[in-house]
């Protein structure tokens, strides 16, 4: 396919140089009479033929740079090239050359795939002789030939995603813009994704793509790091992470019978001089030193006689932290106002048998599990995988075709309210009412929950306190900052202090000193003993739990700890299995035995 | 080949058309919702009135009393309830029981001998229900006058009114009131259809983000703005003919223009009315907030000034200037003249360019809203 030109005046604007497709300069972006700036400072350029990443948390301003870049906002101030146009004044020209996928993939969910792509052919202007070797071409390369009569509203996350890019992609662009493609994509669509997008690089296509996975990041040739409007760092991840070599280490062997005491760990170590940053992966600690600390006294953090310091290889997310100066302390202030729970020997979270049939199709079959008291149980598969089905049936949102769900031994659906009070449930998205206040929202949680008088009053004023809810109490639950909107559902979710604690996603696209500052709450919260179970696409969530169960096509195909996981897939090809290659080596093995057993049914 | 601009265009069109065809809602909009606005129109804004229920109170018990009140009793108009108290009806009226009172006092005989007297009996009248108080008097009236006539050609003399009265009505000689109103119906009825079509699609498109993907490819707003109108233009034009059909052939209501010129007027009003839906969803970028405002913005304005009902040139200045604004005046006062006058070109022209001018401001407006950026 060649890059002819779309409109005779094309020819004549001027060729950009092959070294730089954009070229930004103090770029800087104020909505309207906005107080504050979008976007400041930008100053970069992108070439050809690489994956740029805009790396950043929720409202780091990376979708304001990628419209910036489309030319579909016009920037307050600096100068900005796009392959070698103004993209303010020249945006028709601009727009013939690049390819943009919006967030949501700008499809039409009531056309059909074929029909999508012949629209974007159409408005794209490519040649008609062109056309079918093209979709043959975009099809196949993204798996969606035996899905053209498809409706794009029927496509899983997955497909739509690589729809997007052969929409994007119709007519060879010079420049592809991703806008957070990877979002609420599971592992595998977005292992093929990258697959996709480092081919179209290889092929000279320069690529940004947008993400709020900092993983991503380390994929990318060159990363532009964003945080609240402002660019932290421009160049290779290497460059990056390189600043952090050989002050990251992990805290092996901390283990104890009961599995907590790495929690324990991570909290005290937090507390420790030189220790600027700690997450809880598997079994493991994974600490950030300061520069030039001395390597920590593991006798502090009562890591026990076995524990032992290993050195690992820095990863983009230790190197974001050290640049922002470190994450949060590991003491939570909720978890040392609640009380013990009392110890129960029984299983607090049960499955038994779940099943929920939706007409023909079967969307859970026969989950069982149980979860003991103190534990953090996550549940993780593909997207359409019954995942979410057996979430809400555990919570109680939906009835089991056959089964129990069972909590505190109390059966969901039969004693609803009596279990529900054991309940606290937090969705990132969806859990607060946006159009009421800080304040109306906690009031109104607290009386759900059925808490009264004086004891609802210092539970609210409790929750204030704690999360720092002062200043934005009349504040609309829309309006305020992400870290904040998330402290206020998870207060919401644990006014009550429930003994079990559902969380779905609860922090995706979060910025991840708001997502230590979350998982530090739990922690703290599961060493009082509470029951834990989570539900998400992220891998850094899934470290912290204690085991995890993988669902896929309805059914519990593995469980065990993050490490389990880990080590079953370990092997030749996979030395050092993370657990996003468990996951991935887990299903793509169940599609295989799958496909066996067929094949054995049809010569039986 | 066909230019790159036109190849764009179409692929919008036939996109969108494939839209409405899968969509419910514009079925809905584009089909459904003309039927049962029509027939509700039809059927409710009846502003005449048969068996209009009264009170008769017969004080005077001479034969020719009894003989008017006979007269009262046989009209299909009234629905009469014979008492010999005023009071006793008095009740009734309160509560709405019957829309007046028609009174045949003792001194009816003796005023009818003398010649000269005026009118010698009472109508008393509900006044909260102004218009069947009006149609209670002239009914009333009506009777007395043709019992006269009847009574004077008995005696073989002319019955001789004191004011001879020859109304004669132009363009809706029977003065059915639902054949100037039906009309008018439809203009109210095609603006609420057309601000609902596109008001929700254009939001709907910013909703769910593929407006941002369009915007970011050739295609100029100019182009997806006509992308967008002439499908929902076709939809339109056949809800219009889907009331047409309704008013000629259920409700009977004549139609003296020719259907070109109908065509020619709903085309230049249809493109005001979708205008003002992808003003309304230009702005909103919210199928639900675009819905409410197209009902709020479309509806209420085109029922209280389009001189639907009630005529603007009775209201005052600020108003009549405002109603000027309104598409749906234009589009009423064309309906009206179409429907029954016939194709009265001095009069239809001027109405037709006020719709114009409105349908340009409109897209206007929407093209300065869409105009490529997104936020």
């Amino acid at each position: 396919m060649s890059a002819q030109p779309l409109d005779a005046r094309l020819v004549s604007a001027p060729a950009s140089p092959a070294s730089v497709l954009i070229e930004a300069q103090g770029l800087a972006m104020r909505y309207g009479s906005s107080a504050t700036l979008a976007l400041e400072g930008i100053t970069a350029s992108i070439r050809p033929g690489l994956i740029t990443g805009l790396v950043g948390p929720d409202g780091a301003g990376k979708t304001t740079l990628m419209r910036l870049l489309a030319g579909l906002v016009d920037a307050s101030q600096g100068s900005l090239r796009v392959l070698g146009l103004n993209p303010a004044t020249q945006s028709r020209e601009l727009h013939a050359r690049i390819g943009y996928m919006p967030q949501k993939f700008g499809l039409y969910e009531d056309l059909t795939v074929a029909e999508n792509l012949r629209l974007y052919a159409e408005v794209r202007g490519l040649p008609a002789a062109e056309r079918a070797a093209t979709f043959d071409r975009l099809l196949g390369f993204t798996g969606l030939a035996s899905f053209t009569s498809r409706l794009a509203g029927r496509l899983s996350g997955g497909m739509k995603q690589k729809l997007g890019l052969a929409c994007a992609m119709i007519k060879r662009p010079e420049l592809l813009l991703l806008d957070e493609p990877s979002v609420g994509v599971d592992p595998i669509s977005r292992r093929e994704l990258w697959r996709m997008v480092r081919e179209l690089a290889d092929d000279g296509i320069g690529v940004v793509w947008s993400t709020s996975y900092l993983d991503e990041a380390e994929g990318c040739d060159e990363v532009l790091l964003l945080s609240g409007g402002k660019m932290l760092f421009v160049g290779k991840p290497t460059d990056l992470t390189g600043r952090v070599q050989g002050r990251v280490v992990q805290v092996r062997g901390a283990s104890d019978p009961k599995g907590g005491s790495r929690r324990g760990v991570l909290r005290r170590a937090l507390g420790l001089p030189g220790i600027i940053d700690g997450v809880i992966q598997g079994r493991h600690v994974r600490l950030v030193l300061a520069k030039d600390a001395p390597l920590p006294d593991l006798s502090a953090m009562r890591a026990g006689p076995q524990a032992e310091l290993v050195q690992v290889a820095p990863r983009f997310e230790d190197a974001f932290l050290d640049i922002l100066g470190g994450g949060p302390g590991g003491v939570s202030a909720l978890a040392e106002r609640m009380a013990n729970k009392p110890p129960n020997e029984n299983s607090l979270v049960e499955a038994r048998g779940l099943t929920k049939r939706f007409g023909d199709f079967t969307a859970a079959r026969d989950i069982t599990f149980a979860i003991r008291q103190g534990e953090i149980f996550g549940l993780l598969g593909p997207n359409g995988a019954g995942k979410s089905t057996t979430f809400k049936m555990m919570c109680g949102l939906l009835k089991p075709t056959a089964g129990q769900a069972l909590v505190d031994g109390l059966v969901l659906g039969k004693s609803k309210g009596a279990a529900r009070e054991r309940i606290g449930y937090m969705a990132q998205k969806f859990s607060l009412y946006g159009t009421l206040s800080v304040r109306q929202n906690l009031d109104f949680f607290s009386g759900v929950y059925g808490l009264e008088g004086a004891v609802r009053k210092r539970a609210v004023e409790g929750m204030i306190e704690t999360f720092g809810l002062s200043p934005h109490l009349s504040a609309s639950a829309d309006e305020l900052p992400l870290g904040f909107k998330q402290r206020l559902a998870l207060a919401c979710a644990v006014m009550h202090e429930p003994a079990v604690l559902f969380l779905d996603e609860p922090t995706s696209g979060v910025d991840p000193i708001t997502r230590r500052e979350f998982w530090t709450h739990i922690n703290g919260m599961v060493e009082r003993g509470v029951t834990v179970m989570v539900t998400t696409h992220f891998m850094d969530e899934a470290e912290y739990c204690d085991r995890i169960g993988l669902v896929y096509r309805g059914r519990v195909i593995a469980m065990g700890s993050p490490d389990d996981l880990k080590d079953g897939v370990r092997g030749p090809d996979l030395i050092e299995p993370s657990l996003e290659d468990a996951f991935v080596t887990l299903v793509e093995k169940d599609d295989q035995d799958q496909a066996q057993g067929l094949n054995r049914e049809v010569a039986a | 080949m066909r230019s790159l601009a036109a190849r764009r265009l179409s692929a919008i069109m036939v996109k969108e058309m494939l839209q409405i065809v899968r969509d419910p809602s514009s079925i809905l909009i584009g089909f459904i919702l003309p039927i049962f606005l029509t027939l509700l129109s039809g059927y409710s804004t009846n502003l005449d009135l048969d068996h209009l229920r009264i009170g008769l109170v017969i004080e005077d018990s001479s034969p020719e009393a009894q003989d008017l009140a006979a007269s009262f009793l046989a009209t299909k108009y009234f629905d009469a309830r014979v008492g010999r108290d005023r009071r006793e009806f008095a009740d009734d009226m309160t509560s709405g029981k019957v829309a007046g009172i028609v009174v045949i006092p003792q001194t009816f005989s003796r005023d009818m001998a003398q010649a000269s007297a005026s009118v010698p009996f009472q109508i008393i009248a509900d006044g909260s229900v102004p218009n069947t108080a009006q149609f209670l008097q002239n009914y009333a009236q009506g009777v007395w006058l043709s019992w006269m006539d009847v009574r004077a050609e008995s005696k073989g003399a002319k019955f001789a009114q004191p004011v001879h009265l020859a109304p004669r009505t132009w363009f809706n000689q029977e003065l059915v009131s639902l054949n100037s109103l039906l009309p008018g119906g439809m203009a109210i009825n095609l603006t609420l259809i057309g601000a609902l079509l596109t008001a929700l699609v254009v939001a709907r498109e910013w909703e769910r983000g593929t407006m941002e993907a369009m915007l970011a490819t050739p295609v100029g707003p100019f182009e997806m703005l006509l992308g967008k109108l002439v499908p929902y233009f076709l939809l339109g034009m056949a809800a219009m003919f889907i009331c047409l059909g309704i008013t000629l052939l259920l409700f009977h209501v004549p139609f003296r223009g020719s259907i070109l010129a109908l065509m020619a007027v709903s085309a230049v009003f249809m493109i005001s009315a979708l205008g003002l839906g992808l003003f309304i969803s230009s702005v909103a970028r919210n199928q639900f907030v675009a819905a409410q405002a197209a009902i709020l913005a479309a509806f209420l304005p085109a029922y209280f000034l389009s001189g639907y009902v009630f005529e603007p040139s009775g209201m005052p200045l600020p108003i009549q200037l405002l109603s000027r604004a309104i598409a749906a005046r234009y589009y009423v006062s064309c309906l009206k003249t179409l429907f029954l006058v016939g194709d009265a070109w001095p009069l239809l022209l001027p109405n037709m360019g006020g719709m114009a001018l409105i349908a340009a401001v409109l897209l206007g407006l929407t093209l300065k809203n869409t105009a490529r950026k997104v936020a």
